[in-house]
């Protein structure tokens, strides 16, 4: 697929940002020890509220998912940024902005702990972010602008 | 050949992709030096605040000393008793079937199962029950037959004996020691028989009913050396531990004033308790309920709502008041306060009760320079939190603990002007099973602590704090060393006495003092 300059430069500008975005807050995360989504998953709403509840009420679900979100969110960040399998690290980085929504949805009616920033009927920033990884996934840039192009074998596997 | 040199061409790496493929780089070190920087600020403000402070935090659940099965009494099988009964691992099967039946809809009540069942088993049998009501006693006894935490059907063991008297109970060698869970106006009598027996007793609260009783109780039970535990259970709640350890390091400075509240607003919380149908003149020895009260004649509303009358109950002081006065005694050794002036009334349940549905009571601490103020009502559920305010910082107490800083305050007035410490804002919080008092740094936790939200757990596993009182005062009786639990006969006479002190004041609408060299309230 060829794009234009203009085209091209503003997918790298969005991946980039996105990645800073996952690289900042994964590292935080690893770089606190006290750190834990605790208090987050137990303010959670919603249908999928008894699910983030019970992995914050054990010990052992919530000490494998705060290990992984810090991670992934690093690695994702990384990826994006780093242009190496940014195609994977989109869909991932989708799978767990999903899993943000469903712990805070936007449903008119519920009212959480940690206050929001705007207004938001069902689409909220959480929700723009992760279609805008889809506009990554669909328009691969790491072939023009990344580690990728200097790969010799040019396979979609590394985009 | 050219063609083929062409395509070699197109696969070697050029200048332009080595820069297109590298130029992402920098901004990971930009990140990077982000990263470091929060890192440091944060530890910045983490060492500074914490450096100087040492909490200390219970960690887990203290073992049960080991020894001989403890062959227990109860007297006093209602509401409380069966929620002791239950604290000690001993519910009726017919619970047990409706706990599983809600939670077929509601998983609140699967994780109370589970939790009840996981509860330590403390080594322990009810041999022997006493309640004046058939149904309670009745109810007391499935209970306590129930061994193996099991519903209708399940296997049960000997079932306790029911005695009709609390004086043959405590008479019966099939009894080590008792529980007393009877209304406020028997709870001496109860324990004095007991300790002149040589039981061991756990009371509930408050101590006593009259003042006069108060000195008896505490002077038998420390001749005769059993094991004596008054039930405030918040003696067991890590934050108030947590508490006591920041206050003596000086964290909120010098206290001048502390406020704590009862808010409730429902019937239930106003103690308009429900009449059992089977309840009649057949069914309640009515004559042994009354005991040292005045007489009355036979009153179904006056057996089931007893805390609604100065005939059975100590009110707002004696009943729920001293929740507070032990969580603060056991945080800053208070005492019995030098004056206490009590005002209130009977404005929302107007039903036939003598005991005030609002109270309010100030008590000066003059050795201490400080004044306690309670405030309470049966009618308005909005709860004002119990608050120890310093000169430095004021400390907010519920399950959690939260220390925030005044903005004219000596000790962190460095602190301050750097902004490491914002006025108003948490600095320290604890919530229970967290292991640790943070220093809060991040703008969330600061939201959260500000909240309160609830963590019941100690080491992940929720843990009734009755059952832990209930298992302090166990381990003692077991231990046979003289030692008394954290809510001794010394701790329950200062509890008594402070709370007559309220009811003195409000009854006859003057200020009580406490002539300490005489021990006398005037």
């Amino acid at each position: 697929m060829r794009y234009t300059k203009l085209q091209s430069v503003v997918l790298v500008i969005l991946r980039i940002t996105i990645g800073w975005h996952f690289l900042y807050e994964g590292g935080v995360k690893i770089l606190n020890p006290h750190w834990t989504a605790k208090s987050y998953l137990l303010d959670s709403g919603g249908f999928m509220k008894g699910f983030f509840e019970f992995i914050a009420g054990s010990q052992t679900l919530l000490a494998i998912s705060d290990t992984a979100n810090a991670w992934g969110l690093a690695f994702i960040g990384l990826s994006l940024i780093v242009g190496l399998f940014t195609r994977f690290s989109s869909l991932a980085a989708m799978f767990l902005l999903l899993l943000y929504y469903l712990s805070h949805p936007a449903f008119p009616g519920i009212q959480y702990l940690f206050p929001s920033d705007g207004s938001y009927f069902l689409i909220n920033k959480t929700l723009i972010e992760l279609f805008a990884l889809l506009v990554l996934y669909a328009f691969p840039t790491s072939n023009m602008f990344g580690l990728h192009r200097l790969m010799k074998n040019n396979n979609s596997f590394l985009a | 050949m050219a063609q083929e040199n062409q395509e070699n061409n197109s696969k070697k790496i050029s200048r332009r992709d080595i820069l297109a493929g590298l130029a992402a780089l920098p901004i990971v070190g930009v990140i990077g030096y982000g990263l470091l920087r929060n890192k440091a600020e944060a530890e910045k403000r983490n060492s500074s605040l914490l450096s100087d402070i040492k909490p200390e935090i219970q960690s887990g659940i203290p073992p049960l000393i080991e020894g001989k099965t403890l062959k227990i009494g109860i007297i006093g099988t209602g509401g409380r008793g069966g929620y002791l009964m239950k604290a000690m691992g001993f519910v009726n099967p017919d619970k047990i079937d409706e706990y599983t039946e809600k939670g077929k809809t509601d998983k609140y009540w699967v994780q109370y199962l589970e939790d009840f069942r996981a509860q330590d088993n403390l080594n322990i049998k009810i041999t022997a029950i006493c309640d004046v009501f058939d149904k309670n006693a009745e109810k007391a006894i499935t209970a306590g037959a129930n061994v193996h935490r099991n519903g209708k059907g399940g296997n049960m063991d000997d079932a306790p004996k029911r005695f009709t008297t609390y004086k043959e109970l405590i008479a019966s060698p099939d009894v080590d020691a008792v529980v007393i869970a009877t209304p406020d106006h028997w709870h001496v009598p109860i324990a004095l028989e007991a300790a002149r027996n040589g039981k061991h007793v756990y009371c509930e609260k408050p101590l006593s009913w009259s003042v006069a009783e108060t000195y008896e109780i505490r002077k038998t039970v420390k001749e005769t050396g059993i094991v004596f535990q008054l039930g405030h259970q918040g003696r067991q709640t890590e934050s108030y531990n947590v508490a006591r350890s920041l206050i003596k390091q000086d964290v909120i400075g010098k206290i001048s004033l502390i406020e704590v509240c009862t808010n409730r607003n429902d019937p239930n919380g106003a103690w308009v308790y429900e009449i059992a149908k089977e309840a009649n003149e057949k069914t309640i020895d009515w004559k042994q309920f009354i005991g040292q009260a005045p007489w009355h004649d036979f009153s179904l509303e006056r057996f089931f709502r007893w805390r609604c009358w100065w005939d059975y109950s100590t009110g707002l002081s004696g009943d729920l008041f001293t929740h507070e006065f032990d969580a603060l005694n056991q945080i800053l050794n208070l005492g019995i306060p030098n004056s206490a002036m009590a005002s209130g009334g009977i404005y929302f349940f107007k039903d036939g009760r003598t005991v005030p549905d609002v109270l309010n009571m100030a008590m000066e601490y003059a050795d201490r320079d400080l004044t306690l103020l309670y405030s309470a009502t049966l009618a308005s559920e909005k709860n004002r939190g119990k608050v120890i305010m310093g000169h430095d910082a004021y400390l907010e107490l519920s399950d959690t603990l939260i220390v925030s800083v005044d903005p004219q305050s000596t000790r962190y007035k460095e602190k301050l002007k750097q902004g490491i410490v914002e006025p108003f804002k948490p600095i320290y919080s604890y919530v229970p099973g967290q292991g640790a008092v943070d220093a809060i740094t991040s703008p969330t936790e600061k939201y959260f602590a500000g909240r309160g939200l609830l963590y019941t757990y100690r080491d992940g596993k929720a843990v009734d704090t009755t059952h832990l009182h209930l298992r302090e005062w166990i381990n003692c009786i077991r231990a046979g060393n003289g030692a008394q639990p954290s809510c001794n006969i010394d701790q329950a006479f200062e509890e008594a006495m402070t709370a007559h002190m309220g009811t003195i004041s409000y009854k006859e609408g003057r200020r009580t003092y406490w002539d300490k060299e005489k021990e006398v309230i005037v």
